[in-house]
């Protein structure tokens, strides 16, 4: 199939950039998004031209890396897949598809489709751990967590930090990352002891960042390639509320 | 970790703010509505009016009442606040943005349902609050022999000179109230289409703010429950999204066309 593309390009964090159209030839429905975009940066590097830049890694929906708002959706049309995991065959021949990179003042565009997404970084660093080194692996039922719990905690912890919950939603939130950083701890025992430190360090440091303002309209959750649900960002805003009105530790 | 900051420089901490003040408007939409459905008791206005003297002047009530003037302008401002941060958390938008593929149209647009219902206050304020705190309203005289119960009503569309406040005086087995007519009030303000129109869109609006805003603000508190949100939601759709507004424009309408 053939594509007209219209590709978000920016030279530097200091550039304003702006759309170019590239025709994309001969696509086999097979392909991958990112393998098309290859090919088109194929040519574009046999034309002597700078090829479009764009993040990726694993390339099996695990890693977080890719990213591109297509069409006005991150990750493209479909539900609960990254860039990397869609193929060329949810799109049909002549469309023209229109790629932007996330957009949000704490994900400054780093050149083309590529945004620097080191504050999501920095919120982990803020408190998104356990500070005691938990040891080798324990005995099985040792600390006994019941199954529900550790589903809750597993399905929180399989967050990718891609920020497409930050691109999806209209304010540039970043609370159901944040809300899943949380919650995975927030379950567990091993989690307890900084439990309420934790949602205070973290979302400190998110509204640091500058990210906006959950108005629960689950954008989010619905563009979310991991099915993290809206559930997680009560949890934390329970968590915060908890921790500022009783278990402030420097108040008691 | 670090030392936290306070509560209300937070985003969350603002967003709490939101959801106690729009959660303590629509409790008083509930009474709001209860009262206001004896507007279409045919007894003159008799019960509003009384209702209305009692609402004004019952202590308890009017302090409630100030509570409400600071909460609607309280939820204005930090909507105001939280949503000029979400601008500038994302200074460069989409060219494209598919909305509708996550979310529903009324939570998107909290912020202008929010604009038109804060017009419609006031216009409403200016229809009825303020003529009845402040201004002139039409004059009316109930007296009812307690015996039988007849009732005799006196009308004018001035307040006599002589009129210094609502009195209840009871002599020779009859009871006399003299009151502003705020009862004539709403329906005279109802015989002007356009107004009849606002209020129309207002309550539009208020049914679209609360299906969003309703169970929103529950998440908000992080009262979220597989078990309960069935009932939020219920709630907040049923209930606040469709009763109480349908209810509330049914009373423009009834003096429009009715009266």
């Amino acid at each position: 199939m053939n594509l007209t593309l219209k590709v978000w390009r920016q030279k530097n964090i200091n550039d304003k950039g702006q759309f170019v159209t590239y025709q994309a030839k001969d696509i086999a429905d097979d392909m991958s998004f990112l393998e098309m975009l290859d090919v088109v940066n194929e040519e574009l590097t046999r034309k002597g031209e700078d090829p479009i830049y764009f993040d990726h890694d694993c390339r099996e929906g695990i890693c977080g890396m890719c990213s591109l708002v297509i069409n006005g959706r991150p990750h493209g049309p479909k539900y609960g897949i990254t860039t990397c995991q869609l193929h060329m065959r949810s799109f049909h021949d002549g469309q023209t598809i229109v790629i932007e990179p996330w957009r949000a003042a704490a994900f400054p565009v780093l050149k083309d489709l590529a945004v620097d997404r080191t504050s999501f970084e920095r919120i982990q660093q803020a408190g998104g751990y356990v500070s005691v080194n938990t040891g080798g692996v324990p005995d099985a039922n040792n600390i006994p967590v019941p199954k529900r719990i550790a589903d809750e905690a597993f399905e929180a912890a399989t967050c990718i930090g891609c920020g497409a919950c930050v691109a999806a939603c209209k304010n540039a939130s970043a609370m159901l990352f944040v809300s899943a950083k949380i919650s995975q701890f927030a379950l567990l025992p091993q989690g307890q002891t900084e439990r309420y430190e934790r949602a205070m360090a973290m979302i400190d440091q998110m509204d640091a960042e500058g990210f906006g303002n959950c108005t629960n309209t689950g954008a989010c959750e619905a563009e979310c390639p991991k099915g993290i649900k809206l559930t997680n960002i009560a949890r934390m805003n329970r968590e915060y509320l908890t921790a500022k009105l009783f278990r402030q530790e420097e108040v008691h | 970790m670090s030392k936290s900051k306070p509560v209300l420089t937070s985003s969350l901490g603002k967003k709490l703010i939101m959801s106690l003040t729009g959660l303590f408007l629509c409790t008083f939409l509930v009474v709001h509505l209860i009262g206001n459905l004896q507007l279409f008791k045919d007894d003159g206005g008799y019960a509003f009016n009384t209702y209305a003297h009692w609402m004004t002047s019952f202590p308890p009530i009017k302090v409630v009442s100030y509570l409400l003037y600071i909460s609607v302008i309280v939820h204005a401002i930090f909507a105001l606040i939280l949503t000029t941060k979400n601008k500038a958390a994302r200074p460069i938008g989409y060219s494209q943005y598919n909305g509708k593929a996550g979310s529903a149209w009324s939570s998107r647009n909290m912020g202008i349902l929010g604009t038109v219902l804060l017009v419609f206050i006031i216009t409403h304020m200016q229809n009825f609050w303020y003529p009845y705190k402040f201004g002139s309203t039409p004059y009316v005289e109930y007296r009812t022999e307690v015996a039988t119960g007849n009732q005799e009503i006196i009308t004018s569309d001035e307040l006599p000179s002589s009129y210094n406040g609502y009195v209840q005086t009871e002599g020779n087995g009859i009871e006399t109230i003299k009151s502003k007519d705020l009862y004539r009030q709403v329906a005279t303000t109802f015989q002007n289409p356009l107004l009849v129109l606002l209020y129309l869109v207002g309550m539009a609006a208020l049914s679209f703010h609360l299906i969003h805003g309703f169970k929103s603000a529950f998440q908000t508190l992080g009262w979220s429950h597989r078990r309960y949100n069935v009932i939020i939601r219920w709630v907040g759709v049923w209930i606040f999204g469709v009763v109480i507004p349908i209810l509330f424009a049914l009373m423009p309408l009834y003096f429009y066309f009715v009266k």
